[in-house]
């Protein structure tokens, strides 16, 4: 055979194998998912260590974890984005040091987060296992993507918007507020949904920070376990927790499909951020 | 010129955020030099390497089997996730036909969004039996490196992907013009053009690969020894700080910051790299 025909056989036998995999993981989990899924096990209280019983507390601890997290992030991020990207020139020795600081965090691996928020907010705050910690330490995981996103949102608004206004005599605030960041809209959206379906699919950095407890949180001080830290429990520290897990797992992916589809969905139909 | 009043004070409260920002990474770091330094104070680096053991309620912090188990699972998931990778993307680029393309990057994309707890998760209750069939005990260094290859692949052919759309499409014409192959057309100009692109999205598996925790957590079976063949139970640096943060106190959760810090080392080495190689892109 030529190496053409060897690399087209390779190449497509590449995509099979890989499509294989997929398949094989996705529908592992449907199938040993599907059966225990119903209304009752997303309103339902564990049992027994959460070997029965459903995932109410636990999808609620999850959804507050993420709206720490997201509050926290998206405002400290947006403004960043807006000053690399309209208040400082590219190579500004400011605006590079931001830059290469978020590229190292964009690169620290999550237990390392894991780690700082236990010692920091934790211990150091004072503010124990709760999901105050968990939230607070996944907003600075989050950061780099959310800043990355609204940043080149940003960049794609024309240059026309920014003349025109100066040629106004509009201030820059003005224009940022009533042009630029309507036109970035949707793919800070688009961002959000990514930060959102990134913290949510993350473990190592809460469970020593948002902790383990699977009761109904009472407030934002209150520890809750997350729905990836249940999955983790389930299948580590629990013996028959498996059928349980699986379960978690399907409601976990068909969650972040629809949080990750409504952002492809976004950067698409405005094709403003090529995801 | 000067900025109108309302503009300066909007600038120096964007400034203000982008600081504290910035000042995450730095307090990062030293948080973990804070917390490690009760056993950084009174133990000399080269401990880490040649005591006998890792027992640190003992006082005996031997690193070494953490350390080569990560290194081993790296690379092993880096050599089998940057070929398979690489041609990913050359067939959702080059050789499919674009409806199927396109459902293939689809799918990449949903590859990368699964979180790696599940991956941990399936490689425990499904390869992991299967290897185990072949060689006990299943949980081993190779459904580490099996899990970790499925979790960076979609790094891989998406940076691969994203580089090899940005091969000037007058180079593919001359190519074809000059009558080449679709494979000579793909080693002779696509790949060396998308070189540094490749390179930098194989460090960034690299990366994704050293700080995954709790897929190799669940499959690698979290023996602290030094690996002798692939079918041997690891623990790697991360799994070991995710196992025994729950009830280290003293020195013992100090050392566990001092293994975070060698993966913060190790991540700034491969950050550093990848920005090298970044450089060199636009000599090209």
């Amino acid at each position: 055979m030529s190496k053409n025909g060897l690399a087209t056989l390779l190449i497509w036998l590449t995509a099979a194998l890989v499509s294989g995999v997929f398949v094989w993981l996705l529908s592992d989990i449907i199938i040993h998912g599907l059966p225990k899924l119903s209304g009752a096990f997303l309103v339902e209280a564990p049992k027994n260590a959460g070997r029965s019983g459903g995932i109410a507390p636990i999808i609620v601890s999850t959804g507050l974890i993420l709206l720490v997290a997201m509050a926290t992030a998206a405002p400290l991020g947006l403004a960043t984005a807006v000053l690399l990207s309209e208040f400082t020139r590219h190579d500004s020795v400011f605006s590079r040091l931001v830059r290469r600081s978020l590229d190292v965090l964009a690169g620290v691996p999550s237990i390392v987060f894991g780690l700082f928020g236990n010692a920091f907010f934790c211990i150091y705050l004072g503010l124990g296992f709760s999901i105050l910690s968990g939230g607070l330490t996944l907003a600075c995981m989050v950061l780099p993507l959310l800043i990355r996103t609204a940043e080149e949102g940003l960049r794609s608004a024309p240059n026309d918007y920014r003349l025109a206004a100066a040629a106004l005599g509009m201030s820059r605030s003005t224009a940022l507020l009533h042009l630029l960041l309507p036109a970035a809209t949707p793919a800070i959206a688009a961002g959000l949904m990514l930060g959102i379906g990134r913290a949510g699919a993350e473990t190592a950095a809460l469970i020593f920070t948002s902790g383990y407890v699977d009761r109904m949180p009472d407030s934002l001080f209150d520890s809750g376990r997350a729905l990836s830290v249940h999955i983790y429990d389930l299948s580590m520290n629990v013996a028959g927790g498996d059928a349980n897990a699986y379960t978690s797992a399907l409601v976990l992916i068909i969650l972040l499909l629809i949080i990750n589809s409504i952002a492809m969905g976004l950067a698409k139909q405005w094709s403003v951020i090529a995801v | 010129m000067s900025l109108p009043r309302v503009d300066r004070q909007l600038a120096a409260l964007l400034r203000g955020c982008a600081l504290l920002v910035a000042a995450i990474v730095l307090l990062i770091l030293l948080f973990l030099v804070k917390e490690s330094w009760p056993v950084l104070r009174h133990v000399a680096l080269t401990r880490f390497v040649t005591d006998a053991s890792w027992h640190p309620v003992q006082g005996l912090y031997k690193l070494t089997p953490m350390l080569s188990a990560t290194l081993y699972s790296t690379l092993g998931a880096v050599l089998l996730a940057a070929p398979l990778g690489v041609a990913s993307a050359l067939f959702s680029r080059y050789y499919a036909p674009p409806l199927l393309a396109g459902c293939y990057r689809r799918l990449i994309e949903l590859l990368a969004g699964i979180p790696s707890v599940v991956y941990g998760f399936w490689g425990l209750t499904t390869l992991a039996p299967i290897i185990g069939r072949l060689h006990p005990p299943g949980v081993s260094l190779l459904t580490g490196i099996l899990v970790l290859t499925l979790m960076i692949l979609p790094t891989v052919a998406l940076t691969v992907d994203a580089a090899l759309a940005a091969v000037p499409i007058a180079y593919v014409r001359g190519a074809a013009a000059l009558g080449l192959s679709r494979w000579g057309l793909i080693s002779g100009v696509a790949l060396p053009t998308a070189r540094s692109g490749i390179a930098a999205g194989i460090m960034l598996a690299a990366g994704r690969a050293v700080g995954e925790t709790m897929a190799v957590l669940m499959v690698a079976g979290n023996v602290v020894q030094q690996p002798h063949s692939v079918f041997d139970s690891v623990r790697t640096l991360t799994a070991n700080i995710a196992l025994e943060m729950a009830y280290a106190t003293g020195d013992h959760r100090a050392a566990l910051f001092v293994s975070g810090l060698a993966l913060m080392a190790m991540l700034l080495v491969l950050v550093g790299a990848a920005e090298l190689v970044g450089r060199e892109r636009h000599h090209v």
